[in-house]
């Protein structure tokens, strides 16, 4: 198989044109903009259509008519272009109605930095715009995966006919590395829900999230969330690496797993049992699988570029068997190797305070 | 085995696409790679540099702390990153910029070379940085010399491709000036 | 014996929500009976708005996507986009369309994107209660300008369709009124315009409907239909502000 180098942002995008998106809408931030360069020069080569919009507003809610009108469509933005999105990420999710988003995420809050950050991983999996929604949510580790998971990500879109999100973050937006391109998918917009004109159908097609009628919004409500439970049991995905013989297992997802891959390395070197668990899907959590591991008497470290957002993930999930500590970096600086290092070095049961 | 290097020096030196040869070159040879650019205000003021990694075993951070290997075309490059190389490890820098090598480090391999003077000899001031990533290779031998040829084919656009032979010819110079 | 009345078929024989002497009963036959006549019920997608014609996808027998409050030219473009042989139209008022939907309107004008506007002017917020809306006359009252629009401190009424003509994006921009028998008729013709427009693949086309609301205005129908002849339309002026050359005046 060829690989060619690619940066993750491109990466992104090309598995987007590879999964069959033929539609992006977006508007340009910091450090997304290779996602929606690429499109407005990939996406007319492969008969599809780019449109930077006139702000983020509106391009989730082109997002939201393309979607509903069947289409496989993309938009990408940075936390703050997200923060804009989330009215019409609420409505698409309401609507249900199959879209890919990507943040790219940078340092909050506010107008932030440009710097990597992982502070955005609350608004991404615990809803964000108003209303009980779920989105499904993958966090690439690689440049690979930023193509695989962007293939899935459609797929799965459409299987539930709900918004995913990839969650990822500068470090790995502007990282090159090898990937291994799958062949290009020519996916027919023909679904029988969406809005396509009546067609000789007897009924129209309704594209909405109003239940204001009597009980309408409660069954809305359960039957949303009865997918979401569907969801829950089939779609959580993660790696675990050397987790079963650990002493201690460090928890991280996106730069921070890479960051902490290469400092569980050396301590391996150095004879020491530490694991790395990276759920790469953020919701649903992985949650059963921290638990069981939890009960077998591991000790958990959470890394993140954040105060402390996974954390609270992992701690449900261990729900008092074992102890969880945390190591986060702010203001969008990466943690060195080192200094994760010494962390699980200084947890560690040999290793001093511990 | 993993090598980590950090390519630096000021905007247009080429400082970046050394370092995405350095990486599709180590491709080329089955193994896996990374490079990361700096990016967004870190490159107000003028300087670049790449963070690059080649290894037999997936890549952890592609953010490199404590490289193996660096090479610095300009003075503020080489003060900044001179004292994170670990012991062992390589430094080639433009000696046509730098006079006087600001930090004393016996443990590690320095070389000097005369990039600018070097590559107007080859009757293209552009290609110092070519000759700085021959001379690299040739002491640290992390890619092999012909990866690095095969990866100008893929790393420059094809409106270049006419200056793959001069760059070669650089490549070869910078290798020679530590074989000989 | 020869038919010569019948209910549009693009209309469902749903009864609306809308209150007694509301026009927009009218607008929705004159847009269900443009479809009817340009025979093109099958191949439209409409786009509700937030606002009283909110439950708008109940009324016409078409397909339909529910917009957030002032995004449904955002959403009709990127169905559009989608489906280009499509007739996609939106259905906005002047709170969605004039106030929060500025962005959103302004910028699918100036892309000239093939899509129709039907713009229901009645210069209030109707489905919240009435509250002052970017359309409202200067000392007009409303249950945010009790003692009348003050233009001293929240300035001036926004003419949407003078406002377009600036951009070069319209193909076909027009206002009418629904508040007498010829007028109806002529909006009618407007809006078949605008639709005709967006098949023939000429760009952005909408139309001003300024409309009655008596229940927030506190009037009788009949004296909510003079309001309209009275106080609007000197306010804004009906008439045809952009359209190709073929296309004449006389047609509104």
């Amino acid at each position: 198989m060829e690989r060619v180098m690619m940066k993750g942002n491109e990466a992104l995008a090309e598995g987007a044109i590879r999964a069959g998106c033929r539609f992006f809408f977006g508007y340009p931030i910091t450090p997304q903009n290779e996602i929606p360069e690429y499109m407005a020069r990939r996406l007319p080569e492969v008969g599809g259509v780019f449109l930077q919009a006139e702000s983020e507003v509106s391009a989730i809610n082109m997002v939201y008519g393309a979607g509903g009108a069947g289409a496989r469509v993309l938009t990408s933005s940075s936390g703050p272009g997200i923060s804009l999105k989330l009215e019409g990420i609420s409505y698409i999710a309401g609507a249900q109605v199959p879209c890919v988003i990507v943040n790219v995420a940078r340092g909050g809050p506010g107008l932030g930095g440009l710097t990597p950050s992982q502070a955005d991983y609350f608004q991404a999996t615990k809803g964000g715009g108003h209303g009980d929604y779920r989105l499904l949510v993958y966090a690439p580790g690689n440049a690979q995966e930023m193509v695989d998971l962007m293939g899935l990500a459609f797929d799965k879109a459409e299987e539930y006919r709900n918004p995913v999100m990839i969650l990822t973050d500068a470090i790995m937006g502007q990282m090159m590395e090898p990937v291994v391109l799958p062949p290009l998918r020519t996916v027919t917009a023909e679904q029988p829900w969406a809005t396509t004109g009546k067609q000789g159908r007897k009924k129209p097609n309704l594209i909405n999230s109003l239940g204001i009628v009597g009980e309408e919004l409660e069954r809305i409500n359960i039957e949303l969330q009865a997918k979401y439970d569907r969801m829950a049991a089939a779609e959580a995905r993660y790696e675990a690496d050397g987790t079963a013989e650990a002493d201690l297992i460090v928890v991280a997802y996106g730069t921070s797993s890479r960051v902490a891959r290469s400092a569980i390395a050396r301590l391996r070197q150095e004879g020491k049992k530490v694991g790395l668990f990276r759920p790469v899907t953020l919701w649903p959590f992985p949650q059963a699988v921290l638990a069981s591991l939890a009960a077998d008497g591991k000790r958990f470290l959470v890394v993140e570029m954040s105060a402390g957002q996974l954390v609270e993930d992992v701690i449900l999930a261990v729900n008092d068997r074992a102890k969880v500590s945390f190591f986060g970096k702010l203001n969008g600086t990466v943690p060195t190797v080192r200094e994760v290092y010494d962390r699980i070095r200084s947890l560690l049961p040999e290793g001093g305070e511990g | 085995m993993t090598y980590e290097i950090i390519c630096a020096g000021f905007g247009g030196q080429g400082v970046m696409l050394i370092g995405q040869l350095l990486a599709y070159g180590g491709m080329l040879e089955g193994k896996e790679v990374t490079w990361f650019p700096s990016y967004g205000p870190e490159m107000r003021g003028g300087t670049a540099n790449c963070s690059v990694v080649v290894s037999d075993q997936p890549v952890g951070s592609p953010v490199v702390a404590e490289p193996d290997g660096l090479i610095a075309l300009n003075g503020p490059s080489l003060m900044r990153f001179m004292g994170s190389v670990k012991p062992g490890g390589v430094i080639v820098y433009n000696a046509s910029l730098i006079n006087e090598v600001p930090e004393d480090r016996p443990e590690v391999r320095l070389f000097g070379i005369a990039a600018n003077e070097l590559a107007e000899k080859l009757g293209n001031d552009k290609v110092g940085n070519m000759i700085a990533l021959g001379a690299f290779l040739g002491l640290s031998k992390v890619v092999g010399l012909a990866s690095i040829e095969a990866a100008l084919k893929e790393v420059l656009p094809e409106r270049r491709h006419h200056l793959i032979p001069l760059n070669i010819s650089a490549l070869h110079k910078g290798w020679a000036l530590v074989e000989g | 014996m020869k038919k010569i009345f019948a209910y549009p078929r693009a209309l469902t024989q749903k009864r609306t929500h809308y209150c007694p002497g509301c026009t927009h009963g009218i607008i929705h036959r004159l847009v269900a009976e443009a479809i009817d006549d340009l025979d093109i019920q099958e191949r439209t997608i409409g786009i509700a708005p937030v606002g009283c014609a909110v439950l708008a996808y109940d009324y016409f027998d078409l397909d339909f996507q529910e917009a957030a409050h002032g995004r449904a030219p955002a959403v009709a473009t990127g169905i559009k986009r989608v489906h280009p042989e499509a007739i996609v139209f939106s259905y906005q008022g002047d709170g969605d369309l004039a106030s929060i939907g500025m962005a959103e309107i302004i910028h699918a004008a100036a892309r000239g994107e093939k899509i129709t506007v039907i713009f229901v002017n009645n210069t209030v917020y109707g489905m919240t209660g009435g509250q002052m809306a970017p359309t409202t006359l200067p000392g007009q009252k409303t249950t945010t300008s009790p003692y009348g629009r003050d233009t001293a401190t929240v300035g001036y009424p926004i003419r949407v369709c003078e406002l377009l003509a600036t951009l070069d994006g319209p193909a076909y921009l027009a206002r009418v009124s629904v508040h007498d028998p010829a007028h109806i008729v002529r909006a009618g013709k407007a809006i078949r315009q605008a639709f005709a427009m967006q098949m023939a693949g000429k760009g952005f086309s909408l139309v001003e409907v300024l409309s009655s609301c008596p229940t927030n205005w506190g009037m009788t129908p009949v004296q909510a239909l003079s309001w309209i002849k009275e106080k609007m339309i000197p306010y804004y002026p009906l008439g045809v502000f952009r359209a190709p050359e073929e296309v004449t005046g006389d047609d509104v």
